[in-house]
């Protein structure tokens, strides 16, 4: 990379922090990110697995969807029910396009002060656009780019933060609050992308080292960057945007038809009124051609995205959207999409690595236990 | 012995018997990261120099390992393929990738030396 590119990268507030902590840097979204700590990404995983990790995801998008109207107004745009979203619930969601595609997938929590939405990084300056045009005329679309976003995951992730404030250990899973972490002002939910337990932090920019550094110097913490981040989010079976799912890919054809609460699908109460709701509605009466599965490989080879499927005839039946091996399940673990026939689990079939097959089995996701805490 | 480096972050000992033992140096262990797999070539076949002979994958990329020079695989690292965290324990001994026998031993002098090497990665 030039040194050009280097300069022209955005910077989240931990910036410095991390190069103070020994972090690789790496392009990643527009933004230089830390992909790894001098421990490296298979002992970061494990960390998070067994005790807390905290990573820097401020470089997604927080944004505030203000007025009385927004919650009616954001399900123009998703297949979610987002009216029915109690106040301090969050619910995942997905914005989908004409043909029931993808654009972005989300997490909505109803605040006091409006919805607040968090989106991919990658999708961030589209998504606001999405919005402001679709939205701008019932609600208030404010981003929050003076926010910072901070994760921390893990089993004692809990045991951590309620130092800073015990009222958090009371939060389950998809729920949150504003709280004061030993005097900083946060945003706090109690979700995440690693299949944890844990929270996610929405802090101002200018607290947010001093935070940082609270949670670093609890002896459960250590700082994880994006390459576990990846590894962990595969184990948990959750999709990765622009690989897993994107404008190609629909809500049922990406095994996402939990996100589509029965108020929105076809003889619901609001059933509808979102981008690809005639595909989608179809989809989920008739079912698709192809679906997202995940993938365990009984050979220690890892197998990555854009490998191909075959059966035992040789015959292409899919393709895989996401692989590594799995740090923890300690096998090569895949998020792929596969031909209806081929979706059932336990069934058998190859990947192709390097003109060489090597046999997987559909498995159901996550590949590690959940440790959600749901009260 | 001499020991020898490729564009490619490779190492090639060199030894009188015209064998040359293959690893990878240090820094592509390190820019790698944690090495989850490895797959070594077939010994008894024949690389010409350059020539893709293996792979060495972490938890987020995997890379080919080139046949530096010409010649016959005599002997893979069974260890490595075991535990592949050697290449990043001990990526110059412990973590050899395989041995060949050379079959033009004057393509040992278009490699580097330690000096241009290290020139090399640190304007890398």
């Amino acid at each position: 990379m030039s040194a050009d590119n280097t300069a022209a990268l955005l910077q989240t507030p931990l910036h410095a922090l991390h190069i103070e902590l020994g972090a690789k840097m790496v392009p990643f979204a527009g933004y230089d990110m830390p992909v790894q700590y001098p421990t490296g990404v298979m002992t970061e995983h494990r960390h998070t697995r067994t005790a807390a990790g905290l990573f820097d995801v401020s470089h997604m998008g927080q944004v505030l969807l203000v007025g009385d109207d927004a919650a009616a107004a954001l399900e123009t745009l998703v297949p979610v029910d987002i009216l029915g979203l109690e106040l301090f619930k969050q619910r995942y969601a997905l914005f989908t396009d004409e043909s029931g595609g993808i654009l972005d997938d989300l997490m909505v929590a109803r605040r006091t002060d409006g919805l607040f939405v968090v989106v991919n990084a990658g999708c961030r300056d589209q998504d606001i656009a999405h919005m402001r045009k679709h939205l701008g005329s019932r609600c208030e679309v404010r981003p929050l780019p003076e926010q910072a976003l901070l994760a921390l995951q893990g089993p004692q992730a809990v045991t951590a933060l309620s130092r800073l404030n015990a009222d958090v250990a009371k939060l389950v899973f998809m729920t949150g609050g504003f709280f004061e972490l030993d005097g900083i002002p946060t945003f706090v939910t109690r979700s995440g992308y690693t299949g944890e337990d844990g929270y996610e932090i929405s802090v101002a920019a200018d607290r947010s080292v001093e935070l940082a550094r609270k949670l670093l110097a609890q002896p459960e913490v250590k700082p994880i960057g994006l390459g576990a981040r990846d590894s962990l989010r595969l184990e948990a079976g959750l999709c990765l945007y622009g690989h897993d799912i994107d404008t190609t890919t629909t809500p049922v054809e990406a095994s996402l038809t939990w996100a589509i609460q029965k108020v929105r699908r076809a003889g619901g109460e609001r059933a509808g009124g979102y981008p690809g709701a005639t595909v989608i509605d179809r989809q989920l009466s008739e079912g698709t051609t192809r679906k997202r599965v995940g993938l365990v490989g009984s050979e220690r080879m890892p197998v990555r995205e854009g490998a191909k499927l075959i059966n035992e005839a040789g015959e292409e039946i899919g393709v895989v959207t996401s692989g590594t091996l799995g740090p923890t399940v300690n096998k090569p673990v895949a998020l792929a999409y596969v031909a209806k026939p081929y979706a059932a689990l336990g069934t058998p079939l190859f990947a192709v690595v390097r003109d060489k097959r090597t046999p997987m089995t559909v498995a159901s996701t996550p590949f590690t236990p959940n440790g959600y805490f749901r009260g | 012995m001499t020991i020898k480096y490729t564009p490619d972050h490779e190492w090639v000992q060199i030894d009188a018997d015209g064998t040359a033992t293959v690893g990878i140096t240090v820094h592509a262990q390190d820019a790698l990261g944690d090495v989850v797999f490895v797959d070594l070539p077939e010994v008894g076949k024949t690389y010409a120099a350059k020539e893709v002979a293996g792979v060495v994958e972490s938890v987020k990329a995997a890379a080919d390992v080139y046949a530096p020079v010409s010649g016959e695989i005599v002997e893979v690292n069974e260890a490595l393929r075991d535990d592949p965290s050697l290449a990043n324990t001990d990526p110059l001994k412990a973590g050899w990738f395989f041995k060949v026998k050379l079959s033009n031993p004057s393509e040992t002098d278009g490699l580097m030396d330690s000096t241009a090497y290290d020139e090399l990665v640190k304007n890398s």
